[in-house]
């Protein structure tokens, strides 16, 4: 590292240096910092009311939340959304990257049609998805029911309704992850592999042994990506489901704009803000932890 | 992963694997451009000789003001690039090439944004803009995604590749730090700039929460907004017209993307690795 002799070299003049930060800052601070910190300070007071002002409340919210059981089943269904996108997407864009990191017939055309679903917005891929779980004509349904199963109503029945918002996670994320896997594939150096098949290593343990391990530090990045994805992906259940049926698609922030934009309780959307931004502060800590253990790889 | 010993037949099968699985991924879109190009009646019937038809598109156009949205989500994303870029460049300078007192810790502090992003802040944004007296306005969309820390960073890392001889060789003819950077730095980041962009237009056309949440009019709503009003008005389920809405409001992103595919996805690779 010479970014100590770099820093030498830097300008030492305090208010141009202040001066260019400070438009970016400042709206940083309203935005980002503000918000954090008002989200915290909200968590503790009632909400307005007609003629009577907010009046601190201590732990009154916290105490709500742990008795309300949608708030923990939110917490339940995004801890199971999360375990069903991340492992699958990653595995899923390691499998792309694979596949069109070859000669292929087509290959633009095949990596296009991994990569597509990641251009669309959320809301149109939503709109899509709804249209294939459709009750009667959805293509599920046609698809069921050309291999001889009954049809079935996907997004209404509690028991398939939070997979069924996971699997269109996965299709929506999975390409965006592909691209990471398959810049880091093609920098890898071409004579392990020769020298692997010269070893006569089967492709199965030269994956696991050499291509895996290499791919780790792109499988961090994807990682803590998918983790935060997984928490703030809720453009789907607003036109899927509505955290429905029976709250079986409830996610935390969902319920964080329901609470806060439909029942305008916000106070209580802030306590319930503050479980969502540890979370988030959990894995920037986890990230930084784990960045710092595998310096010796660089 | 090019192993030499390779047989024949395990690459004709990860062929096969590799295009299975695109037809599998590409099956949702196709089936949405089938219901969107046909009469409602064989929407859901895969009958080939089903006649092709524009007026699901028409009808659309016509039964709701997306021109409007169209002309907002064009304003909301280029009112967001232009100030994103103007902030990003200086602080990013600032970052790159200055030693100002606190700047380590303000880093951090910037770099803090990628995990507690505006999308779980939403309720106090929402009180702000609320006592700034800007709800249902474009720019409220826009204003908490101003300062970027992704941006900020990633303007600083460029900026700090940039050999500090060219930056000497201006200040020696005279030049100020902004018009050293208008003139050095700027123009030797193009491509970083044009990456950036691409990333940032798809986010904003395609955000949907933040935008739902802060307007309430027309003359505001972004076209995701629309969709889903649209979607979930009470023309009835007809998915031959919102698979077509859909299509449409996601058509300029599309079809930019299959024209520029390549540099598309250089540029998410290039803001993804940092």
């Amino acid at each position: 590292m010479n970014d100590r002799n770099a820093a030498n070299d830097d300008l030492a003049s305090p208010w141009v240096g202040w001066g260019l930060f400070l438009p970016a800052a400042a709206f940083l601070a309203v935005f980002t910092y503000y918000p954090a910190l008002a989200t915290l300070y909200h968590s503790f007071f009632s909400n307005e009311k007609a003629g009577r002002p907010a009046r601190f409340v201590g732990l009154d919210n916290y105490a709500a939340m742990i008795d309300d059981p949608i708030f923990w089943q939110a917490l339940k269904n995004n801890g199971w959304f999360a375990l069903g996108t991340i492992p699958a997407s990653i595995a899923l864009a390691i499998v792309m990257a694979l596949l069109v990191n070859r000669a292929l017939p087509g290959r633009a055309l095949v990596r296009m049609s991994y990569f597509a679903p990641t251009i669309l917005a959320m809301v149109a891929v939503a709109n899509i998805w709804l249209f294939i779980f459709a009750p009667q004509i959805g293509l599920m349904n046609q698809i069921v029911g050309a291999l001889g199963g009954m049809p079935h109503n996907w997004l209404g029945q509690p028991d398939t309704a939070l997979a069924s918002v996971t699997a269109v996670a996965i299709w929506k994320e999975a390409g965006f992850f592909m691209i990471f896997y398959l810049a880091a594939l093609q920098n890898m150096p071409a004579n392990l592999a020769e020298a692997a098949a010269i070893e006569g290593a089967s492709r199965w343990y030269y994956f696991w042994k050499v291509t895996f391990p290499l791919l780790m530090p792109t499988t961090l990045f994807v990682l803590v990506n998918a983790v935060v994805n997984a928490f703030r992906m809720v453009d789907h259940i607003i036109i899927m489901t509505k955290g429905g049926p029976d709250n079986a698609t409830m996610l935390l922030l969902y319920y964080v704009y329901e609470t806060g934009f439909k029942y305008w309780d916000t106070t209580y959307a802030a306590a319930m803000s503050m479980v969502l931004l540890v979370i988030l502060a959990v894995v920037a800590v986890g990230q930084f932890v784990i960045l710092d253990r595998r310096t010796h790889y660089r | 992963m090019t192993v030499a010993h390779d047989s024949r037949a395990q690459r004709a099968l990860e062929t096969v694997a590799a295009w299975l699985l695109a037809v599998l991924w590409a099956l949702p879109l196709l089936y949405a451009a089938w219901a969107a190009f046909h009469d409602s009646g064989d929407s859901a019937r895969f009958d080939l000789a089903a006649p092709l038809t524009w007026k699901n598109f028409v009808y659309v156009w016509g039964a709701a003001p997306f021109p409007t949205y169209f002309l907002n989500t064009f304003l909301l994303v280029t009112l967001i690039i232009v100030v994103q870029f103007t902030l990003s460049t200086l602080a990013g300078y600032a970052f790159a090439r200055f030693r100002f007192p606190g700047r380590d810790l303000m880093f951090v502090l910037v770099l803090l944004q990628l995990m507690i992003m505006p999308d779980v802040l939403i309720v106090e944004n929402y009180r702000t803009l609320n006592a700034m007296g800007l709800i249902d306005t474009i720019v409220a969309i826009g204003m908490p995604y101003f300062g970027s820390a992704f941006g900020i960073f990633l303007m600083r890392q460029t900026f700090k590749a940039i050999p500090r001889e060219l930056d000497d060789a201006a200040r020696i003819e005279g030049a100020g730090s902004l018009l050293t950077l208008w003139k050095v730095y700027v123009p030797l980041a193009k491509p970083v700039y044009l990456a950036y962009g691409l990333v940032s237009v798809s986010y904003h056309w395609n955000n949907f929460l933040w935008p739902l949440i802060v307007t309430n009019s027309v003359s505001s709503r972004p076209l995701t907004v629309g969709l889903q009003i649209f979607s979930s008005g009470d023309q009835g389920i007809d998915w031959s017209i919102i698979t077509a809405a859909t299509l449409l409001s996601a058509g300029p992103l599309l079809v930019a993307f299959l024209l520029f595919q390549r540099q598309f996805v250089q540029s998410f690779l290039r803001a993804g690795i940092r």
